[in-house]
């Protein structure tokens, strides 16, 4: 428990040395990540230990508030879920002190670095936090640091538009958690977790709750239809920022959703119903409106949509799993939607990361307008492009892992007893098969569009290699969508140890033997493809001795002079697809036609807002507009008046209480 | 040892295949047609020649070929022939199985679009957004498989059937066989024979390959034939419940009839409008769900 202890005092303290050294650049440059850095190592010893060997740290002392303690427990949920943030975060912050270095010149980074230490600390402390009201500090802390470090460009408007929509956002998520546990507390008559755990809530209760823990969590982690800030924050945002809120702090969204399931005792089959549901929704709508977007932030952040609705079918099967009674469907739909949460968080951030160095180099997040940076930037191409393998979910790295543990348990599903049952597995079969498909015909696109072909544009002819700090920690991403792939088969266990806490999975770990072989057999297969390529590469050096090689224009069918512009462009390359989901998309065009016989203007140009912003959120809000509009003229500027109200107030409290 | 050699055959026939289609074109046509063998002169010729690349390309354009051949390799080894399991099998190996194919794709598609020509774009966005509804199909008709067979092994699908197990079979394989069309870029969804038109999909793709690298590309494409065609020629001997070593020449004469089939389809008919695709592969999915119902029903 000490390691933690010292992990968070030097988190503060690089926060509070930035927060006094406020001019000098040079230092919170260095201070800054290393704190974040040197804090991580801390916090790793204690978490690695309880993966291994899955005992449980407990830390507990009065304090001020009341209903509980200050409570503080690691336990294999807790150290799944802390993982990524002490991975992630410093190799964000190692690769942001060099990002940022490009905008000091303009504005001091100090208050950034502030944010980014305390933003850690915030995230660690909400999936250690053994008690309600301390996790909902923390919660709120990590959501208003993140909130400033999305601001970071504040001078631009589109990023104060960003930074308000996810404010309000975070804060209606946050009222469903407060009103969760204060139905929870209700129940228990403490806000300890432990209190929860031991209350026995009626299934009244239980369903309410875990419908609010839906609401609450899921708009954090971006369930659709509250996904509604993910793609305005995170383009938005610096993108080491957008790396660890798209790739580590939604999780905690997860997080919370797992963690209020082992209180709630055993499930009934409609929340696993409920959660295949968001699931299908979040991972098919997410994938579609990421083919619809050109900016490329903006395409990863639906993205991290799409992987969220893919964690929510493998916990729904896993939830399905244990109201049908079958441990192996539990077991491998839980397992794979925890390994999905570590995986998505490499390789998301990655992404987000190499889509940085790319604005970096370029000065343009706008896909139509690069093309060609496989040759300026290798480096940064060749992690991209494992990472967009990765996140496509195909063999034989991380993605595909954890995808193959929910789809084997939807496979399982296929073969129940329960006629219902099969046909939900099917249906979620279907949607993981899709979703799958459109993922890789998306990725595709990004990376054939960014990386490869022509330049487009000046900006795109430009471009230069990121500097040695931000390639190190792309390389080292893209290492840990290999390595991460390889571990799956010995982490099982520590995953079990964790499955386990939820209620009705107590005899998932006996089964594992078989998930445990066919994930082995699995990587094995998918690294047999790696080898035998590994192989052909030689075959193909000795069909190509004593060969002319010669290099020549690309073959466009006998036209003679090719230009940049006829290639396609990341829009024309998705519009197949988007033209057949039009009823969901609704692309709008602004089309101006060639007229004439030497028409000299022409344009098209397409925009997908995001549909439940404009049709659900956009409504409603107009609508308590004018119903609050109706109370403007109490405010009205005149002071004497206000102070009126107020002594008039403390009249009828005093009245109140003298009654 | 069977397992092994079923791996071999599919290496040393697959070119054989595409012989075979084209006879059956040329005859329906009245024409002499190609030597049966044309497809393996044709590899040796390719790897043979030198090559030309693009300047615009990079590494990606060299590695694609290599990558979709060695997933097709990779795919083989799951490949059961009827009774008998494949090399390597485990539980739910059909999902390594079918995204072996979306990674040979994702490749394709990036080659393509590495030379940064108009038209290989268009066919590579068309692959992408035929694959995504093919893919669902696929796992559609591959899981009413497994209820059946009761397994999650792909070479456990093919278990001798029931007498009442007919029409979902026969769903199954209309519904695969649709796939098995779009996959291998053949008539109604895309046609092999011409090269440059607008409406190509694979050909296009490939356009700029040239030599050894061509070679490995088309012999990928004659593997990937094979595979997904075996799939149905399985169905089949699932169905006619043969086991016993009369199962290799029975299922050999089967991709041979396979082939003709599909050289019969592609004489008879003509290739859809793009837009008429979707509809015929979302059709594909919902004959395989409906199999899947059937199924239920059956099976209690």
């Amino acid at each position: 428990m000490s390691f933690i202890f010292v992990a968070f005092a030097i988190w503060m303290a690089s926060a509070f040395l930035c927060l006094l050294s406020g001019k000098h650049n040079a230092f919170v440059r260095i201070a800054g990540p290393a704190g974040v850095v040197l804090g991580s190592l801390a916090a790793m010893v204690p978490v690695i230990t309880v993966l291994f060997s899955q005992a449980t740290l407990l830390f507990s002392c009065p304090w001020q508030m009341p209903l509980g303690n200050f409570f503080l427990k690691l336990d294999a949920i807790s150290a799944i879920f802390a993982l990524p943030i002490l991975l992630i975060c410093p190799l964000a912050a190692v690769y942001g002190g060099e990002y940022l270095r490009h905008y000091e010149r303009e504005k001091s980074t100090a208050k950034t670095w502030v944010m980014f230490n305390l933003l850690v600390a915030a995230m660690f402390l909400v999936v250690l936090a053994g008690n309600g009201m301390l996790f909902l500090l923390a919660w709120e802390i990590m959501s208003l640091t993140s909130f400033f470090l999305v601001m970071f460009e504040s001078d631009k408007e589109s990023v104060r538009r960003a930074g308000w929509i996810y404010l309000v956002a975070t804060h209606i998520g946050t009222a469903f958690i407060l009103i969760l546990f204060a139905l929870l507390a209700h129940g228990s008559g403490s806000l300890d977790f432990d209190g929860f755990k031991s209350a026995g809530y009626l299934p009244v209760t239980a369903g309410l709750a875990f419908v609010l823990a839906l609401i609450g969590f899921g708009t954090k982690a971006g369930f659709m239809p509250m996904h509604v800030w993910l793609p305005e924050a995170h383009p938005a945002a610096p993108s080491h920022v957008s790396a660890i809120m798209s790739g580590v702090m939604i999780k905690t969204g997860i997080y919370g959703i797992v963690r209020v399931l082992t209180f709630l005792g055993p499930a009934p089959s409609w929340w696993g119903w409920l959660l295949v549901g968001v699931g299908c929704v979040s991972g098919v709508l997410g994938v579609l409106f990421a083919l619809a977007q050109h900016d490329l932030k903006r395409l990863l952040a639906y993205h991290s949509v799409e992987n969220i609705g893919i964690i929510a079918l493998g916990l729904g099967m896993g939830l399905l799993g244990i109201s049908y009674g079958n441990p192996v469907i539990a077991l491998a739909g839980f397992a794979g939607a925890l390994l999905h949460v570590f995986n998505h968080a490499v390789f998301k951030s990655l992404l987000f990361l190499g889509a940085g160095a790319i604005l970096h180099a370029t000065g343009t997040r706008e896909m139509d307008h690069l093309g060609g940076l496989l040759k300026k930037m290798p480096r940064t191409g060749l992690a991209f492009l494992i990472g967009a393998v990765a996140i496509s979910g195909l063999p034989p790295l991380n993605g595909f892992m954890s995808e193959f543990l929910i789809y084997f348990s939807a496979f399982k599903g296929i073969l129940a007893a329960s006629w219902s049952f099969a046909a939900g597995s099917l249906f979620v079969l279907g949607s993981l098969a899709l979703i799958g498909g459109l993922a890789a015909a998306c990725f595709t696109k990004v990376f054939g569009i960014v990386f490869l072909g022509e330049p487009r544009t000046a900006h795109a002819a430009h471009a230069v290699e990121a500097g040695p700090f931000m390639t190190r920690v792309l390389s080292l991403l893209a290492i840990a969508c290999v390595l991460a792939a390889i571990i799956v088969p010995f982490v099982l266990p520590a995953l079990g140890a964790a499955i386990r806490q939820i209620p009705g999975a107590g005899d998932c770990v006996a089964v594992q033997a078989g998930v445990r072989s066919a994930v082995q057999f699995a990587l094995i297969g998918a690294w047999s493809a790696a080898a035998f390529a590994a192989v052909f590469v030689l075959l193909r050096k000795i069909l190509f001795r004593r060969k002319s090689v010669a290099a020549a224009c690309t073959w466009d069918c006998g036209y003679i002079a090719p230009t940049p512009r006829m290639q396609y462009t990341s829009s024309s390359f998705a519009e197949p697809i988007t033209v057949f989901f039009e009823k969901v998309l609704r692309t709008r065009r602004k089309f101006v036609p060639p007229k004439g016989l030497f028409p000299a203007n022409a344009s098209l140009s397409t925009e997908t807002p995001d549909i439940s912003r404009e049709k659900m959120y956009a409504p409603v809000f107009a609508g308590v507009e004018r119903l609050l509009a109706q109370f403007r003229w109490l405010q009205h500027g005149r002071l004497n008046l206000y102070i009126l109200y107020i002594v008039l107030t403390l009249l009828a409290l005093l009245a109140w209480k003298l009654r | 040892m069977i397992s092994l050699m079923y791996i071999l055959m599919a290496l040393l026939m697959a070119p054989f295949l595409q012989g075979i289609v084209n006879r059956t074109k040329a005859f329906f046509a009245g024409r002499q047609g190609q030597p049966l063998l044309q497809s393996y002169f044709d590899l040796y010729k390719l790897v043979c020649k030198d090559a030309v690349y693009s300047r615009t390309t990079t590494w990606i354009f060299k590695a694609s070929p290599i990558i979709g051949l060695a997933c097709m390799l990779a795919a083989l080894m799951f490949l059961p022939a009827g009774p008998y399991p494949a090399l390597v099998h485990f539980e739910c190996d059909i999902i390594l199985f079918v995204y072996l194919f979306g990674l040979m794709r994702f490749f394709i598609v990036l080659a393509a679009l590495d030379t940064g020509s108009g038209f290989e774009g268009m066919g590579a966005s068309r692959e992408v957004f035929f694959s995504a509804l093919a893919e669902p199909a696929l796992v559609f008709g591959v899981a009413t498989l497994a209820r059946r067979a009761e397994s999650i092994s792909l070479s456990g699908l093919f278990g001798p059937a029931a007498a009442c197990a007919l029409p979902i079979l026969a769903l199954v394989a209309v519904s695969l066989f649709i796939v098995f069309l779009a996959e291998n870029s053949r008539i109604p969804i895309d046609d092999p024979n011409t090269h440059l038109e607008l409406t190509m999909i694979h050909e296009v793709m490939i356009l700029d390959y040239s030599g050894p690298d061509l070679a490995l590309v088309l012999y990928a494409a004659a593997l990937k034939f094979w595979i997904l065609g075996a799939l149905m020629v399985n169905i089949f001997l699932a169905f006619i419940g043969l086991d016993g070593p009369a199962v290799i020449p029975v299922f050999a004469a089967g991709m041979i009839i396979l082939a003709v089939i599909v050289g019969i389809v592609e004489s008879a008919m003509a290739r859809l409008r793009f837009l008429k695709v979707p509809q015929l592969l979302v059709g594909a999915g919902v004959l395989s769900a409906l199999a899947f119902a059937l199924v239920l029903r059956l099976n209690g």
